[in-house]
């Protein structure tokens, strides 16, 4: 055999097209966000796919030192309870009434043992803290020192099946998401309940946030009040990012 | 490749391939939406600042008065986190930005996709076909004092060569083309790479080598500033050397 004939242009330009269909084929599964026929959508879809395939899925973050951290403001929601709030939340407001003692955040759907914890369980659990930068979509960033237990340590504890694939979030300003099990089990994503060595206030997110860090700051949900655990992508309806109109996933 | 080299073709009659031709129109495309989008982006925060941190609350390089969110002022007074003077501070926003975003971003990214992909395509063929070799670099030979100083003489008092349609080009065109495809161009996807978490997370040295997020992002709208004035400069030389000409030959090539 003549090995100047291994890589010709037409085997190059098969393997091309047949490796690009195979990516097209395994694509329509439920493992990856809906696109609705949009090809904003598909656009992000693909930029998922590929941060997916090509980056490496346990890499860290920056961590900075605590002269890094900087001023903060607090945008979208800052207090769900509040009257003027466009869907203003009764239980939120009477939760923090009572210094949020009678909040739990309960886990549901596929793990073997759901159940909830309240904010001194979930403190119980050994902690992470952490200063990384938040981004936001707007274009600024801010740097925090937070301050939780790994979203892998409770996972552990309420017992994942084999075949989860994502983890949704919902909060009390009335916010869907959900991010998949790389992300979940990812070291520096954790359930946040203090910020810069003080409580988590309620402009950032009180009593439990969510950081994603590895994307932009919308997807760190803030007023976290359930989380489920499921086999397949669900939106959040109109609760949701994409019903929105934001990209699902935003590693950029 | 061999075909120009063994038929010797008057120089002024290559014409632009038919790669090239199509390379020019995505690429022409998938610029003017990124920069239709990073300004709504940019609009959205007209802010910029250097090194890592930036945000309402922290003084800004260059504020711009391009949307209603120039100076908002729609801030709750501010809360200090730590005990000590020159704390940093929280405050909440009170005030309902402008904010398209959501087809903003996605759009950009998209067409990001869309440049991203043929303009790699481009540059490999560009280096191997000799393209770039031939018609883009500028010869050692062409690069003195005399040469450049002639050329700046004519383009300042729009003395411009009438259209070939294609190669060869002229000094100041190849210095122009070679700035644009080898720096600014790439120089905009390194600044916009180093802004995304996931691939900062992966790769750390992009945000040393920027000097932080914000930084990369005030670079990534300089290439927007440069590119523009490319783009202005690149339509006056075709209207200048004649549009009709110039036009016909980067689409059908004739």
């Amino acid at each position: 055999m003549k090995t100047k004939d291994l890589i010709t242009r037409r085997n190059l330009l098969i393997a091309g097209v047949t490796s690009v269909g195979g990516l097209l084929v395994s694509g329509c599964s439920r493992k990856l966000p809906p696109t609705y026929g949009n090809i904003l959508r598909m656009g992000d879809t693909f930029t998922y796919g590929v941060h997916r395939a090509l980056l490496p899925g346990e890499s860290l973050v920056k961590e900075y030192s605590h002269r890094d951290i900087s001023s903060f403001p607090a945008t979208g929601t800052t207090n769900p309870g509040d009257p003027n709030h466009p869907r203003p939340s009764e239980i939120y407001r009477n939760l923090e009434r009572g210094g949020f003692a009678d909040w739990r955040l309960s886990i549901e759907g596929q793990v073997a043992r759901p159940g909830s914890y309240s904010l001194a369980e979930l403190k119980g659990f050994p902690s992470r803290t952490q200063i990384t930068r938040h981004i936001c979509e707007e274009g600024w960033c801010a740097i925090a020192e937070w301050t939780g237990v790994p979203l892998s340590r409770v996972l552990d504890a309420a017992g994942i099946l084999p075949t989860a694939r994502f983890v949704s979030f919902y909060s009390y300003d009335d916010w869907a998401d959900c991010i998949d099990m790389l992300d979940a089990l990812h070291p520096q994503t954790i359930l946040a309940y203090g910020m810069n060595g003080r409580e988590l206030s309620i402009p950032h997110g009180a009593p439990v946030r969510l950081r994603v860090e590895r994307q932009l700051g919308y997807k760190s949900m803030k007023y976290l009040q359930r989380i489920v655990v499921r086999d397949e992508f669900d939106d959040g309806g109109k609760s949701g990012s994409i019903q929105n109109g934001w990209a699902w996933y935003i590693g950029i | 490749m061999a075909n120009s080299q063994k038929q010797p073709v008057q120089p002024n009659r290559i014409g632009h391939t038919r790669w090239v031709r199509l390379s020019h129109w995505i690429i022409t495309v998938s610029f003017l939406t990124l920069a239709f989008t990073g300004v709504e982006i940019l609009m959205v925060h007209p802010r910029l600042y250097w090194g890592e941190v930036g945000n309402d609350l922290t003084p800004a390089l260059l504020e711009l008065p391009i949307s209603r969110n120039y100076r908002h002022g729609g801030w709750d007074k501010t809360v200090a986190f730590f005990q000590d003077a020159g704390s940093p501070v929280s405050a909440n926003r009170t005030y309902d930005i402008f904010n398209k975003n959501g087809w903003g971003r996605s759009l950009h990214f998209l067409a990001a996709w869309c440049f991203v992909l043929p303009g790699a395509i481009y540059l490999l063929v560009g280096l191997f076909t000799g393209h770039f070799r031939r018609n883009i670099v500028p010869r050692p030979t062409e690069l003195n004092p005399k040469s450049f100083w002639r050329e700046i003489v004519d383009h300042t008092r729009l003395r411009i060569r009438a259209a070939t349609g294609g190669p060869t080009y002229g000094l100041l065109q190849k210095c122009s083309y070679f700035a644009v495809v080898f720096v600014a161009l790439p120089l905009a996807v390194v600044s916009g790479l180093s802004m995304s978490p996931a691939i900062t997370a992966a790769f750390p040295f992009l945000l040393r080598l920027f000097g932080g997020y914000q930084s990369a992002r005030t670079i990534h709208f300089g290439t927007f500033v440069i590119l523009i004035l490319f783009l202005l400069v690149h339509v006056v030389m075709i209207i200048k050397s004649g549009f009709k000409h110039q036009m016909r030959a980067m689409t059908i090539g004739k």
